[in-house]
C-alpha cells in the first residue's frame, strides 16, 4: 500500500511543482510494474513484449536447466540464470530489441520499445 | 598388451563393458573403423583393445556446479571418474575434455573443477569450452583459465605420438538458430593447419558441440560444420570427438568417425524426448551406468584407433 500511495502522491508533487508538466507526470503515474518474461520448457513466455521506453523487463527462470539473456546487438546479457534467477534490464529507447538464450540459442525473443 | 592377471580393473571393466553392451570399440584397419559391439564381440573385442597403447582419454560435461536431483553430486561423480582414468593399467599420456567443465561459468566452479582435475595422474589436460563455460556475462571465466593453448581464440593444435590434435570452439554463437558455429576465422585457420600434414597422419579433431547434425530442433550440431569436412576427408584416418549431448551417438563416414562421450554429471534425454535437452532424472542404480567416458588406444599393426567407452558402473 506504501508504494502505491508513494507512486500516486509523487506525480501529483511532481506536477504541482512543475507547474503543468502534465507529460512527466504521465510518465510517473505510469511507471509501470516491470514486465515479466517466463523463461520455462526451453522458450521465453510470452515470445514477444511491448513496452513503453523506461520500463524495465524482468526475466526469470522457472527450468531445471540454466538459460541466460543475451540481447543480438550486444546491448544487455544476463550470464547464466540458474533455476529461479532473475535478471533485469531497463529500455530506455524506442525500438524493437532482439534476444536469445547464449545456452540454447533456438530460445529467442523480442522486446518492443515504444 | 598380452593377457596381463595383473592388472585385472581393465579386463573387468572390458567384460563389464562386453556383457553390459555399454559400449562400442572401433579399430581401424587400412583405414576404415569398423565398428565392434562388445555385447557381441565379447572376449575378442577386449584382446583387440588389449593389443593398444593408451593415447588419451576424454572426459565430458562435468558441470560442476549443477546439485539437482539428476545428480546432487557432480564432484563425487568427477572424483570417481578421476579415480577409473588413475586405474587403467597404463596412464593415458594426455586427457582432453571436451568441454562443460562448469555449469554457470563461475568462479568457485572452476576453481573446485580444477581441484578436482588436478587429482588425475596424467597431468597433461587439453579443454575446449562448452556453452555452459561461456555463460557469464563477460564470457572471461574460461579464457582467463584455459586461453592459453590458444591466445584466447579458443582454437588451437598440437602433436603427439604423431597424431595430430585439432580443438575447436563452436558456443560462441551471437545469432538465433540453435546449432553451433565455427565461424570463417576459425575455418581459414583449420584449413591452414590442416594444409601442411600428410594424409597418413592420423587426425584428431575435438569440439564440445557435435560436429554433425544430430537433432536439429534441439541444436545438437554446429551449422557450418559441413565446410570442415572437405578438409579432412584426404586423411585416412580423423576421430572427431564430441560432448554436449551427454550420451552416445556414433557415426562413420568414409574415413571419419563421429562419437559423442557421456557426461561424468548427469544424462540427458534421447533426441526429442521431452520439451528440451535438460538434466535426465534416472533411478540413483542406473546413473553410474550412464556416466562415462572415452578411452582411446593407439593399435600399431595395423595403425588404428580404438575408442572404447567405460562407465562408472
Amino acid at each position: 500500500m506504501t508504494l502505491g500511495n508513494g507512486r500516486i502522491l509523487l506525480p501529483i508533487l511532481c506536477a504541482t511543482l512543475l507547474g503543468g508538466a502534465a507529460l512527466g507526470a504521465r510518465a510517473w503515474a505510469e511507471a509501470p510494474t516491470p514486465e515479466t518474461v517466463v523463461i520455462k520448457d526451453f522458450m521465453f513466455a510470452p515470445m514477444s513484449v511491448t513496452i513503453r521506453a523506461g520500463a524495465q523487463v524482468v526475466w526469470v527462470n522457472h527450468d531445471d536447466e540454466p538459460h541466460s539473456v543475451l540481447s543480438e546487438t550486444g546491448l544487455f546479457r544476463s550470464g547464466a540464470l540458474d533455476t529461479g534467477e532473475k535478471y533485469s534490464f531497463r529500455f530506455d529507447k524506442p525500438g524493437t530489441y532482439h534476444f536469445l538464450c547464449s545456452i540454447h540459442p533456438r530460445m529467442a525473443g523480442t522486446i518492443v520499445v515504444q | 598388451m598380452p593377457d596381463r592377471p595383473a592388472h585385472p580393473s581393465r579386463r573387468d571393466a572390458l567384460k563389464c563393458l562386453a556383457f553390459g553392451g555399454a559400449g562400442t570399440l572401433f579399430v581401424l584397419a587400412g583405414g576404415v573403423f569398423t565398428p565392434i559391439d562388445l555385447a557381441m564381440a565379447g572376449e575378442e573385442a577386449s584382446t583387440v583393445a588389449k593389443r593398444g597403447r593408451p593415447l588419451f582419454v576424454q572426459i565430458s560435461d562435468t558441470h560442476i556446479g549443477f546439485a539437482k536431483d539428476a545428480n546432487p553430486d557432480v564432484s563425487g561423480t568427477l572424483a570417481r571418474t578421476i579415480a577409473l582414468v588413475n586405474a587403467l593399467p597404463e596412464a593415458p599420456a594426455l586427457i582432453v575434455h571436451t568441454g562443460d567443465i562448469t555449469h554457470l561459468s563461475r568462479p568457485a566452479e572452476f576453481d573446485l573443477a580444477q581441484q578436482l582435475l588436478s587429482g588425475l595422474r596424467t597431468t597433461e589436460v587439453h579443454t575446449v569450452p562448452g556453452e555452459h563455460d561461456t555463460a557469464d556475462a563477460t564470457v572471461t571465466e574460461y579464457f582467463s583459465r584455459f586461453g592459453q593453448a590458444s591466445g584466447n581464440r579458443g582454437y588451437y593444435s598440437f602433436d603427439h605420438a604423431g597424431v595430430h590434435f585439432v580443438a575447436l570452439i563452436n558456443v560462441l554463437q551471437f545469432k538465433p538458430g540453435g546449432l553451433g558455429t565455427l565461424g570463417p576465422e576459425q575455418l581459414a585457420w583449420a584449413a591452414a593447419d590442416l594444409k601442411s600434414r600428410s594424409a597418413s597422419t592420423p587426425i584428431v579433431i575435438f569440439a564440445h558441440m557435435p560436429l554433425w547434425t544430430i537433432y536439429e530442433p534441439w541444436g545438437w550440431g554446429t551449422g557450418d560444420a559441413d565446410q570442415l569436412m572437405p578438409l579432412l576427408r584426404r586423411f585416412g584416418s580423423v576421430t572427431v570427438l564430441n560432448g554436449h549431448i551427454h550420451q552416445i551417438v556414433q557415426k562413420v563416414e568414409g574415413h571419419v568417425t563421429f562419437h559423442t562421450a557421456r557426461s561424468t554429471a548427469y544424462p540427458q534425454p534421447a533426441a526429442g524426448e521431452g520439451a528440451g535437452p535438460g538434466p535426465l532424472k534416472l533411478p540413483p542404480e542406473l546413473l553410474p551406468g550412464s556416466l562415462g567416458i572415452t578411452s582411446v588406444s593407439e593399435v600399431k599393426h595395423p595403425r588404428a584407433l580404438a575408442l572404447n567407452d567405460l562407465t562408472l558402473a
